[in-house]
């Protein structure tokens, strides 16, 4: 089982995801079909003096420490959980290299404002007194939780899997590239499998502030629910998500010998860096485009194959109207009739996760024949005139799908799944 | 399988600029430059000043930028010089760029203030927001994002095949190598900029191994001698960063290769006393590695440097024995790249026919890559 390519046909065979709206792939995709938004109000921590008081959170995973790694491992864990089980091969002894996403750790307020206690300085704070507080020993497990390789050694740990574990950002399309990394190992038949993950669980003052300060974040807190509206003329920045996803990647041939069931096929990647500015994509498009432009290629398909497009769709001003405009290059005159929608209306941007959360619903498309709605598309704007699925999902036969992330940084990832290799 | 060999270097640290001027201080074995000052009572090999303007012309990017991007940046455009890439736009627009990166850094002083004020607040949380809100720079986050020295490369030096960003301290930066050398040999792409950078300079990294009990605190010593008395890492600042190509690329465009990378292993033991030692000789085996150098990336952390040094004695009996931390201090994610540029520089000036680079993570990870004549 090749590609038209010559290389071993990429395989999935087993998913996992969480995600605001529900535990495991088939709740998150009952309520993803059903319209259901996750974002609410933050809880977790006072939002008082904040522009932006809403979010995606996962409030029902808890974890002790709290802290964005552990609630980033403990979400990776749950979708590896379920990935692997549901790939039938072994829960601890994955016969393949771990490929992760995980989100750039730092130590966090609670944990500064430990060590200044234990310092015994009651009068100015400064960094030497954290330091001497550090000396004392008393805060070792602190080192292993805040430095960057952790989490995805822990995963390593429990599921066995092969190698030195890749932790990896390339910041809001970090879970594309996770499974691209995968794809390569398989094709390039350094190993028969790959675990690929895309985890997030970083919604905590600090970092919402930071996005703040970038005016990248909706401020429309009176309703959680409509916040989110990807495409729509009165969106106005992204709603912060938590999430986890897990892919389990075959070479096609073998997990067919195994008698594995398979989910679907990664039939193509692109990717293509920018320049241009740091937060900010080409006016032209043309990394975006190039992107897209290999996926297909990639995949050995043409433009024409495409059945629906899991976009990127973050709800900023920015990233609609460049991310229509690429695709319409792409797509042509189809592409007012191209069904293209954004579970980020519903579960919010999940940043470093959101690559595989919606790799992971780009094949349930697949596989169920139905589509995901925008939801909150009340306004439409007149210079996006797509086809956004809006706010109700559709049946219709998919077995091509283009799944976009783009990031800051000038990172564009593109993936293409398939039912079926073409041609098959 | 293609030949993937290395056409141009980049690197900075507390013994100077450039691939002679570190070449030159590994004959001299002098001991590095150290800083015991700055941040008391831990030290640092603090990088060499440099001006950025000559690989970051435009002021407004050195402004967006912490020390640890520029210093990746400014590494990233030396080797970019060496192998005579700089001035080809079509070439930088297919080389494909994977950074070996941590993060930070942070306002130390906003974060004192904060802290500070954190104690006596009537609703710290409500504090801690107005604080943020108030006194964080918004440009800092970018300045912080560990995929962020890939994307200021992209727009100062317009490599912009693609970036992909990996962390994990110490691996990332030999797991960056390999998959980039990967893509080449089978033949994916033809040429990479593969690096990193790390800014020891700044107190929350050190906050961080002190917090492990990780550092060296005596006056200097080598690497090799600090384990007898404890043992610990001294942190350098500085950016190693490699232009690899496939043998066919580099001779298509007359770029001429210092030395080919002939293997990379990687893997994580699960650490118990004796694994390091067995997993270097596991690595060596895989590569089938005949050194007549060696590179080590040891930190000097008690029972790991032994292991490696055991292990070492056994893989090449005969060979030199250099440690990169023992030239530029330890560079975390940078670390590998620099032990493989010094290779490099070895085997072209003919001091080696063969080379390995060790990779013994301070806490986890261990790699080896084998370096052979271009």
């Amino acid at each position: 089982m090749r590609d038209t390519q010559g290389r071993p046909l990429v395989a999935v065979t087993g998913m996992g995801v969480v995600t605001s709206i529900g535990q495991g792939k088939d709740d998150t995709w009952a309520a993803l079909t059903a319209g259901r938004s996750g974002i609410h109000r933050i809880n977790r921590f006072p939002t008082e003096g904040l522009r932006t008081t809403i979010a995606g959170t996962i409030d029902d995973v808890t974890v002790e420490p709290f802290c964005a790694p552990m609630l980033s491992e403990r979400l990776a864990m749950l979708a590896a959980e379920e990935a692997v089980g549901q790939s039938g091969l072994a829960p601890a002894d994955f016969p393949g290299a771990l490929f992760m996403a995980v989100p750039p750790v730092e130590m966090e307020w609670p944990q500064r404002e430990a060590l200044a206690e234990a310092s015994g300085q009651t009068g100015e704070i400064t960094y030497k007194d954290l330091l001497k507080a550090a000396g004392t020993g008393r805060f070792k497990a602190w080192h292993d939780l805040f430095i960057f390789g952790t989490v995805a050694d822990r995963v390593a740990d429990r599921f066995g899997t092969k190698g030195s574990p890749i932790s990896l950002s390339t910041a809001c399309s970090s879970g594309a590239t996770a499974i691209q990394l995968g794809v390569e190992a398989i094709r390039r038949g350094e190993t028969d499998a790959a675990l690929c993950i895309g985890t997030d669980g970083s919604v905590n003052p600090e970092s919402l502030i930071r996005f703040s300060l970038l005016s990248a974040l909706s401020t429309q807190n009176e309703n959680p629910e409509a916040a989110s509206k990807p495409f729509s003329k009165n969106r106005d920045g992204f709603v912060m998500g938590e999430g986890g996803a897990a892919l389990v990647l075959e070479n096609a041939e073998k997990a067919r010998a195994r008698g594995a069931r398979i989910l679907g096929y990664v039939l193509g990647c692109g990717e293509k860096g920018d320049g241009f500015h740091r937060t900010r994509s080409s006016p032209d498009g043309m990394p975006a485009i190039t992107a897209i432009r290999q996926a297909l290629e990639d995949a050995g398909l043409v433009p024409e194959d495409i059945d629906y497009i899991n976009a990127h769709g973050t709800s900023t001003p920015e990233n609609d109207k460049m991310e229509a405009m690429s695709c319409t290059a792409v797509f042509g005159e189809r592409m007012a009739s191209l069904p293209i929608s954004s579970n980020k209306s519903m579960i919010g941007h999940t940043l470093t996760a959101a690559g595989a959360v919606e790799a992971v619903m780009s094949l349930m498309t697949i596989a169920t024949g139905r589509i995901p709605p925008t939801i909150n598309y009340q306004v439409p704007d007149p210079s996006i005139p797509l086809d956004v699925v809006p706010n109700v999902a559709r049946d219709a036969k998919v077995n091509y799908v283009l799944s976009n992330s783009f990031g800051f940084g000038g990172q564009n990832t593109c993936l293409v799944f398939g039912a079926e290799p073409k041609g098959a | 399988m293609r030949d993937v060999v290395i056409t141009g270097v980049g690197l900075v640290s507390c013994a100077g600029e450039g691939l002679e001027t570190h070449l030159a201080a590994l004959a001299a074995a002098g001991a590095p430059n150290t800083d015991t000052a700055s941040f008391e009572p831990f030290q640092v090999h603090p990088v060499v000043p440099l001006e950025w303007d000559r690989q970051i012309p435009k002021k407004a990017d050195q402004r967006q930028m912490e020390a640890w991007q520029k210093l990746g940046c400014y590494a990233a455009g030396l080797a970019l010089d060496a192998a005579g890439a700089k001035e080809d736009a079509a070439l930088k627009s297919r080389m494909q760029l994977i950074v070996a990166a941590g993060g930070g850094e942070r306002d130390y002083a906003v974060d004192g203030q904060i802290l500070t004020g954190l104690r006596t607040a009537e609703n710290p949380g409500v504090f801690l927001n107005e604080r943020l809100m108030s006194d964080l720079r918004p440009t800092l986050f970018l300045a912080q994002l560990s995929n962020l020295l890939a994307g200021n490369i992209s727009i100062v030096h317009g490599v912009t095949g693609a970036s992909r960003t990996f962390m994990g301290e110490e691996s990332s930066g030999v797991d960056a190598l390999r998959i980039a050398r990967e893509r080449i040999a089978s033949g994916q792409d033809d040429i990479f900029l593969v690096g990193g950078a790390y800014n020891a300079e700044r107190p929350d990294v050190l906050l961080i191994y002190e917090m492990g009990g990780f550092h060296w605190k005596k006056p200097y010593r080598s690497v090799w001698e600090r384990p007898a008395e404890g043992g610990g890492m001294i942190l350098g600042s500085g950016a190693c960063f490699l232009v690899l190509e496939s043998r066919e690329h580099a001779a298509s465009r007359g770029a001429k290769p210092l030395a080919s990378l002939a293997g990379i292993a990687s893997d994580r033991s699960r650490r118990q006393p004796g694994s390091v030692e067995k997993a270097l000789h596991g690595l060596a085996q895989q590569l089938r590695a005949r050194p007549e150098a060696v590179i080590s990336g040891a930190t000097g952390v008690q029972g790991i440097t032994e292991e490696e040094r055991a292990a070492l004695k056994d893989i090449a009996p005969e060979a030199a024995v250099h440690a990169t931390a023992d030239l530029i201090g330890h560079t975390i994610e940078a670390q590998a790249p620099a032990g493989v540029a010094l290779a490099a520089g070895l085997i072209a000036q003919g001091k080696a026919a063969e080379a390995l680079v060790t990779s013994v993570g301070h806490w986890r990870g261990e790699g080896a890559i084998r370096l052979t004549k271009a």
